[in-house]
Order: structure tokens, then C-alpha cells, then sequence
């Protein structure tokens, strides 16, 4: 079947494109991205009419999200978590291993595989890097590789030992695999939920240093210097883990990072008003200060950060609905993730729409080596519609994820999701939008 | 707001000295002096003095919370202040229940939420609630229609602590305003420290917090205070000097070497005191641990206070639980 789009604006910056053309879908794959199909292509096709003020840009890749399964369904399922994938504008995710049990050897990532057939999303597995993410056996990376696992990570449990996270680095890197390392100092962070300075000094919350990352981002910089292979910070959340990217970057060292939307827009402030002690503000990294929230926007500008994750945790609401210190860290991202974007990245100025569409699409797929992030003929057809003049107020009673832990409930932003595509298939349509005048 | 069906049938502080025009505080809880307006600081201390004299009464008993229920709900070990709740409540003739966290539910596994709201459906007033986490009484005043009083919550505030500090002082110094006050020992994980550095800068006190750099809370500096690794900086000119409880576990945490050096680079000595003013009053929220934090010449000496604050504990609870759960007037204070 082939499928149109016209009338909208297309960004696909792998591509150099930017302007208005008809994109066409022919089964899963893109066919042409041309100025105008002819007149006997447009006839064979369903023809999507999209408004004028619209983006088609290549499918975007949250390439840090917990699914949950197996064996944490109440939180999270594939199925769910692929459902708020695609309706936060996502065609693809990549999945952490610290499930029950731990993605950490193939007959776990061919359940997750097989659990994904169907599913509304596509899902890229990410294995352990060591066995139960225990941090002392290496996981049976070649196996996990061949079984469908895209990068490496032991993400929540991150590896302690510097000597192990050496031999995985090498090991990895004859597969060409990103290292994805959570990073934090198990000492330093100690019992800490919230960020260390002045507001969990007045709110007495057991503080986590900014230098628990860092020291943490540091050492994983010297290593993939040694080795020679490719690490990746997940949720970058300090300005010194940015200037230590920044630097080892110059330097040649193979480093690339990922911010959260929560990380780029909230700072620790929040806990304290309006709603003091909200456990939907407790995450991991946690919430820092002004100035940390103002270096990550510079370094999304600027090019020193790679990518927008969400790290999307869903809990589930009685896990939540606790002391502030007894609560699991962590918020769902999926469904506002866009959005935040949107609004506090593109409208105020400080990235082009073809920078956001990196951020999302081709640097994730770069860094995981998964196809995707280009709307070249051929590649698949996943395809992320944006309304970016369309304004949204969430309401986390809607979402498709089985978890609404979120902080931005009743958030009023500007910039929405239009319609995702996943190999040709139209997986997503934001229903309250007038538009899809025909074809459907 | 419950509390406002109660103005028909207010019941007066009887044969007492005339209270406060104002008497009510805003909120229906007392989270925190965090949450208070200098005004209202003001009328809880002024309610005190009220409260303070049914104390000294033969009859120490009045019947302004007859038929009002208040439940003192500790998850964590108390004496000090669970007693003197108790019996701010009694001479209230309020019907007080006491939950202590080793006998209730909670070793069963139910949640803190579950537990308030089975208590909440009995219909108390008020719940005191003590809990090892910070914002646990946050936590509470949004799911319960009950107000409530936070009597210590994990590192956060202990307010009624630093309203009977500041009560204490108050009757020593008639002022808070221009004071210099010193607060030594663990900041960083004393609840008794924020409530009363709150206090003391809303009203107006130049505050010096000095303990060891470890155990200095990053940033506290904000809050308008002088933050000082040096006791004797801290306690030069002071008019109240006050010492917080080391407690002997933050040794292993490596907070500090030993015990010994503690005493001898931060412990409150006869020298040290002679820093002070020559009046300074010596004060310490207990318990103590003489020979660590502080001399047995000081705290037993005669610039000390400490049993002062716990006989003023009393009348100050009184006064809260008077100024959520009774009252005459019911106009809004602020």
C-alpha cells in the first residue's frame, strides 16, 4: 500500500532537507521525499493532507526507557509502553535490562523480541553489562548481541568496579557497541534523594552531589580513552559531567551523552513549592540546581549533548504515594517528552527545529547503530508528525502508559504531537487535532 | 475546613488572663515555622504566656478542648516531646490517644497513608505526627482533613521545639529581635536547627550556626545566617548560646575522628561560655550527652535553661493545639 503525505513542512537534517514536500510511503518503507509526486503516484495512494504548519520529520528514538517487562507488569508492559511511545511522538525505544530478571542474557531478550512483534513501537533491547547487573561477571555480550540487544547498560545498578567497566569497554568494542552508563558513585550518593544544596539543606533531605556524577562521568572518560571504545552517559544532569564531555569531545575521546526533558526544564526548587515533598519530582539523577538546568539547555544548543531520553520509570501510584524517602526514583516521560521540547526548547529560542530533530531521531540512531533517523529512500517509514503551534495541557489521566507519575499534570505547553508512523503504519493519531481532512 | 463549624460553640480559656485578640493561625496545621508569619510566631508566644499560668494553677486544667480528639501518632522513639503533648492535651481536656509506631499497623505493613486515613475516619482534630522522614507531615496534611501538628519530621522541622525556644528566650531576654544567637552541634541532620533558624531570622536575631564542616548543611548560609567552623566566633558576644545532640553514630559515618576531639574542638566549656555575654542563657533541646557536646559545669551552671524549655514545652503545645483546635474568635489572624 502506498501512503502520501503532503502539505506539510519536512526536517531531515541527515538529509539536508528542509521544506515543503510530499513524502511517500510505499508498504514500510519511504519511497521519494520529492517537491511534488506525480500525478499517477498521488492517484495509487492514500493521500494524508496534513496542515501547512506541520513537520514531518523522521520517527523519533527515546533511546533510554524501562518498560518493566518482565516482571514488573504492574507498572509498565511492552504493550503500554509502546502505546505512549507512539502517542508521545516516538516510533522506537530502547529498553533498560534492569527487569525481573535482568535483560542479561539472550532467552530474556528473545522474550522481550518476541513480547514486541506487534507491538506499537519498535523496541531495541539494551543487555547488561554484567550478569544480574551485579557488577562482577561480564554478561554474554556476543549472545546478547545476536539475540537483538543494541548497547549495553546496567542502568540503575551502574558498574562500580572501574576494572570491570574496562574489560567491557573492550570487550564491546568489537561489536561496535555503546557502553550506556548510568553514572554515580555509590559512596557519594549514599542514602541521598534529592540534590545536594541549599533547597535540601532546608527541607532536610539527604543530599546527592553534583559530584557523584561527575567523578563517575570522569572516570568512564579515561576509560573509553584507554580503550578506545564508545561510552554513553545516560541522563546527564551537572554542568561538570557537561564540561567534562565537552572537553573529552575535543580531545577525541568517543563520548556522547543524553539530558532528560525533566532534567531541562525543573530544578531542584520545585521540591520545596508548590507542592512541597511531590515524589513525582524524586528521580534519579535528581533535580539539580539553576545553573546545572541552564548549562544542560547551552550544551542541547551548543552540540555537546547528543540526544534527548526520557528515561521514562513508570511506577505505579501506591508506590508513589509515600514518604518522600521511601519513594522509587524515577517519572514517565514518553507522552510529555515532545512536548517539553517544544515548548521550552524550540518556541523559547534556543534550538532550530532541524537541532531538536537530531537531538530525538539521528543522533539516537547514530549512537545505537539502529537503523532510523533519515527519511532517505528506502529507510523505514517511521515518521514522527509534529503541530508545533498546537497548544496542550497534560493530563496524565489520558495517558497509555500504566503509570502516571509525572510533575508536569496540568502543565499548559505549546507544541504537539500530530500523527507517528511506524513502518508505514499509522500508529498514532492525536484525535483532537482537526486535520487528516482525507485519506483515513 | 472543620475547624470553622466549631464558632458557635467556642469555648473560652476560663478564669484565665485575657487572650489575644487574634486567635487563630492560618493554616489548619502547623507543619513548620517555615509556614508562619512573624505575626503568628508572635501570637503563639502570647497564647503561651496564657497557657503558662493554668500551669502553675493547682488545678492545671481547663476545659477548652472538651470533646475535641487528638491523636499522637510517633513513628519514632519520644519522651520529651510525646509527654509534654500529652500533657499540654490533658489540661486542655482534650481526649488524647497515643500510636506509637512499634504498636500499630505499620509493623503489619501498612502504609503511612492507610494508617492516617483508619485513623482519620475516627474523626480527630488534630493528629501530632513525629515520622523519621522529612516531609512526612506534608505528606499527611494532604490527605487528612484533620490539621497537623508536626512534632519532628526526619531532618526537616521541629517547630514546636522552636516556639518554646523562642518562648524561653523571650522570658529571659524580653526580646528575640537584635539578639545574637549561636546554635553549635550536628546541623546537618537537626530538625531543631531549621525550625529555630527559621524562627530566629523571621524575628529578627542576628543567628551564627558553627559546628564541624562535615556536619554543616551546604548553602544554609542563604537563609540570612552566619555559618563558622570556629565555636569561638560563633559564641563571642552571644546572648543565648544553643547545643544540639551529637549523636554517636555519626562517628562511624566519619562525620568526625572521635568523641574526645569533638568535645575538645566543639564542645561548649566554662571557656568557651566566658565568650559570651556576661547574661547568656545556655540552652540544649535534650538530650544531651555531657562530656560530648557539652560540660557538665555548662549545662548544670547557672546560665543554664534547659529545664526551663522543657516546663515551657507545655504551655507552647498548649498554645498550638489552642490556636488549631479551640478558640472564640474564629476571624482569620492574618
Amino acid at each position: 500500500m502506498k501512503r502520501l503525505l503532503e502539505g506539510a513542512r519536512v526536517v531531515d537534517p541527515a538529509n539536508g532537507v528542509d521544506g515543503r514536500f510530499d513524502v511517500l510511503i510505499d508498504g514500510d518503507r519511504v519511497a521519494r521525499v520529492v517537491p511534488e509526486v506525480s500525478p499517477a503516484e498521488r492517484s495509487g495512494a492514500e493521500v494524508l493532507e496534513l496542515k501547512p504548519d506541520w513537520i514531518v520529520c523522521p520517527g523519533f528514538i527515546d533511546m533510554h526507557v524501562h518498560l518493566r517487562e518482565p516482571g514488573q507488569e504492574h507498572k509498565e508492559t511492552i504493550a503500554t509502553g509502546t502505546a505512549a511511545a507512539v502517542a508521545g511522538g516516538f516510533t522506537a525505544v530502547a529498553c533498560m535490562p534492569n527487569t525481573d530478571p535482568v535483560n542479561d542474557n539472550s532467552s530474556v531478550t528473545k522474550f522481550i523480541v518476541e513480547r514486541a512483534v506487534g507491538a506499537a513501537a519498535r523496541v531495541y533491547p539494551i543487555g547488561a553489562v554484567t550478569t544480574r547487573s551485579a557488577g562482577e561477571q561480564l554478561a554474554e555480550i556476543a549472545d546478547l548481541r545476536a539475540a537483538g540487544c543494541v548497547a549495553l547498560s546496567d542502568d540503575g545498578r551502574p558498574v562500580a568496579n572501574a576494572l570491570i567497566l574496562r574489560r567491557a569497554l573492550e570487550y564491546a568494542r568489537m561489536f561496535d557497541m555503546a557502553v550506556i552508563d548510568h553514572c554515580e558513585d555509590p559512596a557519594l550518593k549514599g542514602e541521598g534523594v534529592a540534590h545536594e544544596g541549599f533547597v535540601a539543606s532546608v527541607l532536610g533531605l539527604r543530599g546527592i552531589p553534583a559530584a557523584a556524577e561527575e567523578v563517575m562521568v570522569h572516570r568512564d572518560i579515561c576509560l573509553a580513552e584507554l580503550t578506545g571504545a564508545r561510552v554513553h552517559i545516560a541522563h546527564l544532569s551537572t554542568r561538570g559531567s557537561l564540561r567534562a564531555v565537552r572537553d573529552a569531545r575535543a580531545r577525541g575521546v568517543r563520548v556522547t551523552c543524553e539530558v532528560t526533558p525533566h532534567h531541562f526544564t525543573l530544578t531542584d526548587e520545585w521540591l520545596n513549592a508548590p507542592l512541597s515533598y511531590d515524589t513525582n519530582l524524586k528521580m534519579n539523577p535528581p533535580l539539580r540546581e539553576a545553573a546545572d538546568r541552564d548549562a544542560l539547555v547551552a550544551g542541547l544548543a551548543d552540540g555537546t549533548v547528543d540526544a534527548i531520553a526520557t528515561d521514562h520509570a513508570p511506577h505505579h501510584y501506591d508506590e508513589k504515594h509515600v514518604e518522600f524517602d521511601r519513594a522509587p526514583f524515577g517519572i514517565v516521560g514518553l507522552e510529555t517528552a515532545v512536548s517539553l521540547a517544544l515548548d521550552r526548547l524550540l518556541h523559547s529560542g534556543v534550538i532550530s527545529i532541524a537541532r531538536l530533530v537530531e537531538l530525538l531521531a539521528v543522533n539516537p540512531a547514530r549512537i545505537l547503530r539502529v537503523r532510523g533517523g533519515s527519511l532517505e529512500a528506502g529507510a523505514p517509514a517511521d515518521i514522527t508528525v509534529l503541530a508545533p503551534e498546537v497548544t496542550t495541557t497534560v493530563d496524565p489521566n489520558r495517558f497509555r502508559s500504566r503509570s502516571r507519575n509525572t510533575p508536569f499534570g496540568g502543565w499548559t505547553l505549546k507544541g504537539a504531537v500530530a500523527a507517528t508512523i511506524v513502518g508505514g503504519r499509522l500508529a498514532y493519531v492525536n484525535e483532537e487535532l482537526a486535520g487528516f481532512a482525507a485519506g483515513q | 475546613m472543620p475547624l470553622d463549624t466549631q464558632a458557635a460553640s467556642s469555648v473560652q480559656v476560663v478564669n484565665g488572663p485575657a487572650l489575644p485578640a487574634a486567635t487563630r493561625l492560618r493554616g489548619k496545621d502547623l507543619l513548620g515555622i517555615a509556614e508562619l508569619t512573624p505575626a503568628e510566631i508572635r501570637l503563639v508566644l502570647d497564647t503561651t504566656e496564657a497557657m503558662k499560668e493554668i500551669g502553675a494553677r493547682p488545678i492545671k486544667k481547663v476545659p477548652a478542648l472538651r470533646g475535641k480528639t487528638v491523636i499522637n501518632l510517633f513513628f519514632e522513639p519520644s519522651t520529651r516531646t510525646r509527654t509534654s503533648f500529652e500533657v499540654a492535651e490533658k489540661r486542655l481536656s482534650a481526649d488524647a490517644l497515643n500510636i506509637a509506631a512499634g504498636t500499630s499497623s505499620v509493623v503489619k505493613g501498612e502504609t503511612l497513608a492507610d494508617t492516617a486515613l483508619n485513623l482519620e475516619a475516627m474523626s480527630p482534630d488534630l493528629m501530632v505526627v513525629r515520622h523519621p522522614s522529612s516531609g512526612a507531615c506534608h505528606f499527611l496534611s494532604r490527605i487528612c482533613r484533620a490539621g497537623i501538628i508536626n512534632a519532628g519530621d526526619g531532618m526537616h522541622e521541629h517547630p514546636t521545639q522552636a516556639l518554646l525556644d523562642a518562648f524561653t528566650i523571650r522570658e529571659h531576654k524580653k526580646r528575640i529581635e537584635g539578639l545574637k544567637i549561636a546554635i553549635v552541634g550536628d546541623l546537618l541532620h537537626s530538625r531543631v536547627l531549621r525550625s529555630n533558624v527559621l524562627l530566629w531570622t523571621k524575628l529578627g536575631a542576628e543567628v551564627w550556626v558553627s559546628g564541624p564542616p562535615t556536619l554543616i548543611p551546604p548553602g544554609i548560609g542563604r537563609l540570612g545566617i552566619r555559618a563558622t567552623t570556629s565555636v569561638d566566633e560563633a559564641v563571642e558576644g552571644a546572648d543565648v548560646i544553643m547545643m544540639l545532640r551529637i549523636q554517636l553514630e555519626r562517628m562511624q559515618g566519619g562525620y568526625f575522628p572521635s568523641l574526645r576531639e569533638y568535645f575538645t574542638v566543639f564542645g561548649m566549656t566554662p571557656e568557651r561560655v566566658r565568650r559570651a555575654k556576661r547574661d547568656v542563657i545556655i540552652m540544649h533541646p535534650g538530650p544531651m550527652n555531657r562530656g560530648v557536646e557539652i560540660a557538665s559545669e555548662v549545662a548544670d551552671g547557672p546560665y543554664s535553661v534547659i529545664l526551663e524549655q522543657v516546663a515551657n514545652g507545655v504551655a507552647v503545645r498548649m498554645a498550638v493545639l489552642y490556636l488549631l483546635a479551640g478558640g472564640g474568635e474564629h476571624e482569620a489572624a492574618a
